[in-house]
């Protein structure tokens, strides 16, 4: 399958070609998806609820798989992994960013990051050297030892930003990032998002908010189970 | 070429903290789900330890006393009446080649009581009995007070209390007077109690020569004690009753006093089964507790999971992760029962006056049960766990 011989660093992190996916009762969430995510990218999937696009996070994050249609997620096909590889490609590929956090309450900041690697097969020293340096990544190195309910909304999605960059992953899939956050707490996670794409960082945020969306350099509008727009922002206009 | 995808395998340090992590977000509950299990390893534990203290205290006991006593007593008659036992028996046993020591009761009709203004009638359970000069020291019976009856003091009006006897005369040492028999009998010793042979803590004791010469006693002793060495006790309770009563064997009733003790202590160690099932009745239900309390963790968790399969957690990891809070829990609650049922079992036997004692057996089977619920309780809830989709993560709330 893999006939370019390369490795994921040259090659699109997310290739998807006719991607369809029906639920059981016959719903047809997805009619047939083509996207490419190519390295570096800031990518926004927009769309309205009941578009498809929590179905195409499934599949971008190899969470589910497609009733049809290919997958290549970091170079991988997805069809021919089995779910502990699946796990695998996920554990050393994929971040995820979650609307809801999903932080674990009594934790500290710092292990709720180094638990970000805990699949990947470091130890505990070494995934909390890495946390410490993730959470100054994302501006959060004074809080190391603070427990979720001790944070604000935002500072607390800074956390699961910086677990889900721990292990440095060649996608970061956000998924409502801001969704449970202020205007302003959710422009500062936009702010960081963009910062970290600058930086390398491949990242792609699925929301139903236009104004999100329209902060970022390509955005791709999903409708009724299509890729109905895939729009790239002139050079130098963010 | 792109690299192979293998799982990094989540070391037991990782585990053990992960399972501790997910107790630790519920303390209440863990403590509540833990208690099931505690009360039931506490009570199989402590019904082993109090059985296995009793059973060893007999034991010790019995070692005290020596198992190579024997007693002759006069059985029944061809008529039905009760026989008597030659005067001359005691000597006759003594010369049986492997007896080392003989010793011999007698009763005596004469009642003791504190005063003589106490009615004759009211006998508090005490018998008066003769007693050759040996007999203590064949019982092995020592004095707490004063001395043992003598060749002296055994022709004199002295009187030698047993423990139970003293007890309820109200005399705790040696030196009053009791009323024996229409006279005054000076209390030359009180002793402890006797162990094999109970019926000496419940007899005032005479001398021979003095209870035929104050007290109307006939000579016929009514039960016989001789001890011989260990190897011989067999064949010196063969040629007992011949040697006791040439005449009347069959009317002599030979025992050995040791035997009850022993039957005793065979049933102290053979634990109640009643009891014991019931600390695996409070088992099991602990162990359902803990199935329960996993099955609603697993429920309350589905986001956790999803989670963690996002973070690269394979269905043998999540599958690893709550098979391993389960036996946390359930090895919490066992820990926990396991030194609840030592402490009840000390607490008993000290109070009872008995070595405690908790076999190392009792323990490990404690620690077996405790894993194998766990295991069982934790299966299913962890194979529930791992059949979630990575996509409950996402899942609306």
């Amino acid at each position: 399958m893999n006939t370019l011989g390369a490795d994921a660093q040259g090659e699109n992190i997310v290739e998807l070609s006719g991607v369809t996916k029906e639920y059981a009762g016959g719903v047809q969430a997805l009619r047939g998806v083509d996207l490419v995510i190519a390295p570096g990218e800031l990518v926004a999937i927009a769309g309205p609820s009941g578009s498809g696009k929590s179905t195409l996070l499934h599949m971008i994050g190899t969470l589910d798989r497609p009733s049809g249609g290919g997958v290549r997620v970091a170079g991988h096909a997805v069809a021919d992994l089995s779910d502990r590889e699946l796990s695998a490609l996920r554990a050393r590929h994929i971040g995820f960013v979650f609307q809801q956090f999903h932080l674990a309450a009594g934790v500290s900041a710092l292990d709720n990051v180094a638990d970000g690697l805990l699949y990947g097969g470091a130890g505990l020293t070494e995934r909390r050297e890495r946390a410490r340096a993730a959470l100054e990544r994302v501006g959060l190195g004074e809080r190391t030892t603070h427990r979720p309910h001790q944070l604000s909304g935002g500072e607390q999605q800074r956390v699961a930003v910086a677990r889900a960059i721990v292990g440095e992953p060649d996608l970061l899939l956000a998924d409502e990032p801001t969704g449970n956050l202020d205007t302003a707490a959710g422009a500062g996670v936009l702010a960081l998002l963009d910062e970290l794409n600058r930086a390398g960082t491949t990242v792609a945020i699925i929301t139903h908010d236009l104004e999100v969306a329209s902060r970022a350099p390509r955005r791709v509008r999903v409708r009724d189970g299509l890729v109905v727009a895939d729009e790239r922002a002139e050079v130098g206009s963010r | 070429m792109k690299t192979a995808l293998a799982p990094a395998r989540l070391g037991a340090d990782d585990v053990l903290r992960v399972g501790l992590g997910g107790l630790r977000a519920r303390p209440a509950r863990v403590v509540l789900s833990a208690l099931g299990i505690a009360i039931g390893i506490a009570t199989m534990v402590a019904v082993i330890g109090i059985s296995s203290s009793s059973k060893e205290d007999l034991l010790r006991r019995l070692d005290r006393l020596g198992t190579n006593l024997l007693t002759a007593k006069p059985g029944d008659t061809l008529f039905g009446d009760k026989a008597e036992l030659p005067e001359s028996a005691p000597g006759m046993v003594g010369r049986i080649g492997p007896v080392t020591a003989v010793g011999a009761t007698g009763s005596v009709t004469a009642t003791v009581r504190r005063t003589d203004r106490i009615p004759d009638e009211v006998t508090q359970g005490i018998a008066v009995q003769a007693a050759t000069p040996d007999l203590l020291g064949t019982l092995g019976v020592g004095t707490a007070s004063g001395s043992r009856l003598n060749a002296g003091t055994g022709r004199y009006p002295g009187v030698v209390l047993g423990s139970e006897a003293a007890r309820r005369l109200g005399l705790d040492r040696a030196g009053g007077q009791v009323w024996i028999g229409g006279r005054w009998f000076v209390v030359v010793g009180v002793l402890r109690p006797a162990g094999l042979a109970p019926e000496i803590d419940r007899s005032a004791l005479v001398g021979w020569d003095a209870a035929r010469r104050y007290l109307g006693f006939d000579g016929h002793p009514t039960t016989i004690y001789e001890r011989s060495t260990d190897a011989s006790v067999g064949d010196v309770r063969d040629v007992l009753a011949r040697t006791v009563s040439p005449e009347h064997p069959e009317e002599v009733e030979v025992s050995r006093p040791s035997d009850a003790l022993e039957a005793k202590a065979a049933a102290a160690g053979a634990f109640t089964g009643l009891l014991l099932g019931l600390g695996a009745v409070a088992l099991l239900v602990g162990g359902v507790g803990v199935a329960n309390t996993m099955v609603v963790s697993v429920l309350e968790r589905r986001r956790e999971i999803g989670l963690r399969r996002s973070l690269g957690a394979t269905r043998g990891q999540v599958r690893v992760q709550f098979l391993a809070e389960s036996l946390l829990l359930s090895a919490f609650g066992g820990a926990a029962g396991v030194v609840l049922g030592a402490a009840v079992t000390t607490g008993f036997a000290l109070w009872k006056d008995w070595p405690p004692v908790v076999p190392v057996w009792a323990l490990g089977g404690a620690l077996a049960a405790t894993l194998a619920i766990g295991t069982a309780a934790g299966l299913y809830p962890a194979m529930r766990a791992a059949r979630l989709p990575p996509t409950a993560a996402l899942a609306a709330p």
